[in-house]
């Protein structure tokens, strides 16, 4: 009994009092900035590994980014990347980020479904589905509800059965073996839900776009409610985006 | 008998591995095992050339250091006899080859699909119609579970076959993850495609496979790398191997419900994840390994970090391990759960931790010592009854282990490269291979390439490709409710199985 009151006084105050403005330690590479500084962009679009980079005017789509840090390390007066790791939005265009963009990504309240803050304001319940996930953005799943991130003291939680879920939210660039089982899992799911994709591999496929092994048909499909990138999301990129997409919070 | 023998990360002519008919071929190589617990295969796999299929046969000798390799040539459609009725190690790579290029086995005692690659050979047989085992009994009932199961993991389909709570037999039905990443190492010709691909084959390995390929690609160059890259992949190896050692025994008190060894471990993972992304800029270490380069060096203002974060992880990990293994309730469980005998972890040919938990000495870090290691003397930790418990220690004594050889590298840090690699193209018609100890075990990269140099084929096994077999066993004549636990003890990969 008395070793684990001392345990668990050695554990001392874990979780982040403020998942919306702690610090992360050291370097990250969160959203990037573009200077205007001139350099000889067809190098600089040529050496992405993913195609996430575009010229005239220069900019980075975080939706296929997987944050390697080639293009920084390469053209470090031309691309930064900062430590901010707030980089969720609902619309798609605003992860690309262009030449000058100092401002931060953000939820557009506006795109937001009526009943998602209306009925999910409080309570989320989510079944994540990994879809040739490499584990890596599921550990930081994982890791979103340890002590520290501890994503369910907001009421969102991660569930077993579709049927108790409002939502699904897909890992991984969707295999073609995991194509019918998530449309399966999607189907069982009540209405209203919603969609979220984590991680680079999910939203664009990632570094393996053109592989024959996919197939990515389900994302044609549905509107998508939230996208969460990295290569893995951060879990304060995965804490804070979900709760903008379903609360309206002062900042 | 006619082969060629190499050690770890050295390229050779592709002409220089042997050729032979199959039934020396079949000969050499099962004989090569029979009552030598110190040789296994690393790797056995064919690709095509012209209209025929080259065999390609790599068995590890952990006595000499060395690596055997011969070949053969065969057709699809060839009826031949299997390794595997000779030696159960040859049995998922039979199956491999069977399923990739249609060459059929006599004798072949499971010859089903492994993954349902997208160039399969037989385009019927799909992921909704596999053959499961299955038993005919009033008595017996059957559980199906996944391919998407009940937490935030990856998918795969297992099949119990149970006697009331008593599970009878397990079958483990993968190949939800697969990507093609083999076949995009051929189509992406930019190497930092290649090694992004590299860092994905599984997210929780992404030091260990990215150094395999980084070793692979710089020895097919013809580049030594330097002292500094070599240290930090060491020490990259190292820590990715106590972040997830902690990580799961996190997991594994959360499967017995033990919920302070659960927090508290989970915890502890964290200091060590994020100072890799102090060090490189991400938690799981991608980014942090290239070939021929040292990309983020290591400095002496990170030693220092380290050593604190090291000073305050310790004494927290060594005093909750000290309460779990005296709790009872939690050793009642480990204790005898989900054993797997000696004879079987060597019949199987598994390797890592899952070897070592059954007294069988499996560890690249001294048998074919690649980095830092050859100058560390190595010892692995092993210990003997194969069950939970053995898993569960074994976790603990390689974070202690680890956390050692962390602490004397960080005592010398070396001076930096700092300078752009110069790299050859790669050597035309070569072959490479790679042995690295990831924390799960033996991962094995090959490479062929072809007149001009480009890459022809490219061969990845992650260590969970031998060890799923493992977990099937260790479930058998347990209980139903003891398989997350068992599941957890053994974490294995179902994308780096699946690629
Ligand atoms: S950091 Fe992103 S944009 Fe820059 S090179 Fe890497 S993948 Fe491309």
């Amino acid at each position: 009994m008395f070793d684990n009151v001392k345990i668990v006084y050695h554990q001392g105050k874990q979780f982040i009092t403020d998942t919306a403005n702690a610090k992360v330690p050291g370097i990250f590479r969160g959203r990037p900035v573009i200077s205007f500084e001139k350099v000889n962009e067809a190098e600089l679009v040529d050496l992405c590994p993913v195609d996430a980079i575009s010229g005239n005017p220069v900019s980075i789509d975080l939706g296929k980014c997987t944050f390697c840090g080639e293009c920084a390390k390469q053209f470090p007066n031309k691309i930064r990347f900062t430590t901010d790791y707030k980089i969720s939005t609902n619309d798609r265009n605003r992860l690309i980020v262009k030449e000058g963009d100092e401002e931060p990504i953000e939820v557009d309240p506006e795109k937001v479904r009526n009943e998602i803050r209306r009925i999910f304001g409080r309570s989320l319940k989510l079944r994540q589905v990994s879809a040739g996930g490499d584990n890596s953005c599921e550990m930081e799943l994982n890791a979103a509800n340890n002590v520290q991130f501890d994503i369910s003291r907001y009421g969102i939680d991660f569930v077993a059965s579709p049927r108790h879920a409002d939502g699904i939210v897909i890992t991984g660039p969707i295999t073609e073996n995991m194509a019918e089982p998530l449309q399966i899992c999607y189907d069982a799911i009540p209405e209203p839900k919603i969609i979220v994709l984590v991680g680079t591999d999910a939203i664009s496929g990632g570094i393996h776009v053109g592989s024959s092994a996919l197939d990515r048909s389900f994302l044609d499909k549905y509107p998508i409610d939230l996208y969460i990138p990295g290569n893995p999301a951060h879990p304060l990129t995965i804490v804070n985006g979900l709760l903008d997409l379903t609360r309206k919070r002062k900042i | 008998m006619i082969y060629t023998t190499i050690i770890n990360n050295q390229t050779i002519s592709i002409s220089d591995i042997p050729e032979m008919n199959y039934n020396e071929f079949i000969d050499l190589n099962t004989g090569f095992l029979t009552n030598s617990p110190e040789k296994h295969c690393v790797n056995y796999f064919g690709y095509p050339v012209s209209n025929q299929i080259r065999l390609i046969c790599c068995i590890a000798d952990d006595n000499t250091h060395q690596i055997y390799l011969s070949s053969c040539f065969v057709k699809s459609g060839d009826q031949l006899d299997s390794f595997t009725a000779r030696n159960f190690n040859f049995e998922k790579f039979e199956r491999e080859i069977h399923e990739n290029f249609g060459v059929d086995y006599n004798d072949h005692p499971w010859l089903k699909p492994v993954r349902y690659a997208k160039n399969r050979f037989d385009p019927s047989q799909t992921i909704a119609n596999y053959p499961f085992f299955s038993i005919e009994s009033d008595e017996l009932h059957e559980v199906g579970v996944g391919p998407i199961h009940a937490g935030i993991i990856e998918p795969g389909h297992f099949r119990f076959i149970c006697n009331g709570e008593q599970i009878l037999h397990l079958e483990i039905q993968l190949g939800y993850q697969h990507r093609g990443i083999e076949q995009q190492f051929l189509a992406k010709k930019k190497l930092l495609q290649r090694t992004t691909i590299a860092e994905s084959i599984a997210g929780d390995t992404v030091v260990g496979h990215t150094t395999a390929f980084s070793h692979v690609w710089e020895s097919l160059c013809g580049f030594q790398p330097s002292h500094d890259m070599e240290y930090a992949r060491t020490l990259a190896l190292e820590l990715e191997r106590m972040a997830v050692h902690t990580g799961d025994l996190s997991a594994v008190c959360t499967d017995i419900a033990y919920q302070l060894g659960s927090a508290v471990f989970g915890r502890l993972r964290t200091p060590i994840i994020n100072f890799m992304q102090e060090w490189g800029g991400n938690r799981l270490s991608k980014g942090l390994i290239r070939p021929g380069r040292n990309q983020f060096p290591f400095t002496p203002e990170l030693a220092q970090r380290l050593a604190g974060i090291l000073d305050v992880y310790e004494p927290d990990f060594l005093e909750m391990n000290e309460q779990l293994f005296q709790l009872p309730s939690a050793l009642s469980r480990f204790e005898r759960t989900g054993v797997v005998s000696y004879e079987d972890v060597l019949s199987i040919g598994t390797v890592g931790m899952a070897a070592r938990m059954s007294g069988l000495s499996r560890d690249i870090r001294q048998s074919h010592p690649f980095g830092l290691y050859p100058e560390m003397n190595h010892e692995p930790i092993i210990k003997h009854h194969g069950d939970v418990y053995s898993r569960v220690q074994i976790r603990k004594a390689e974070v202690k282990q680890s956390m050692q050889y962390i602490r004397n590298l960080i005592q010398n840090v070396p001076e930096s490269s700092e300078n752009e690699p110069v790299f050859q193209s790669p050597k035309p018609n070569s072959f490479t291979l790679s042995l690295v100890e990831g924390w799960r075990g033996e991962i094995c990269h090959c490479a062929i390439t072809d007149e001009q140099g480009e890459l022809a084929h490219y061969k990845v096994k992650d260590p969970s490709f031998h060890n799923w077999l493992a977990l099937a066993l260790a479930v058998r004549n347990n209980e139903i409710s003891d398989f997350p636990i068992c599941n957890k003890s053994f974490n294995l990969s179902y994308s780096g199985h699946d690629l």
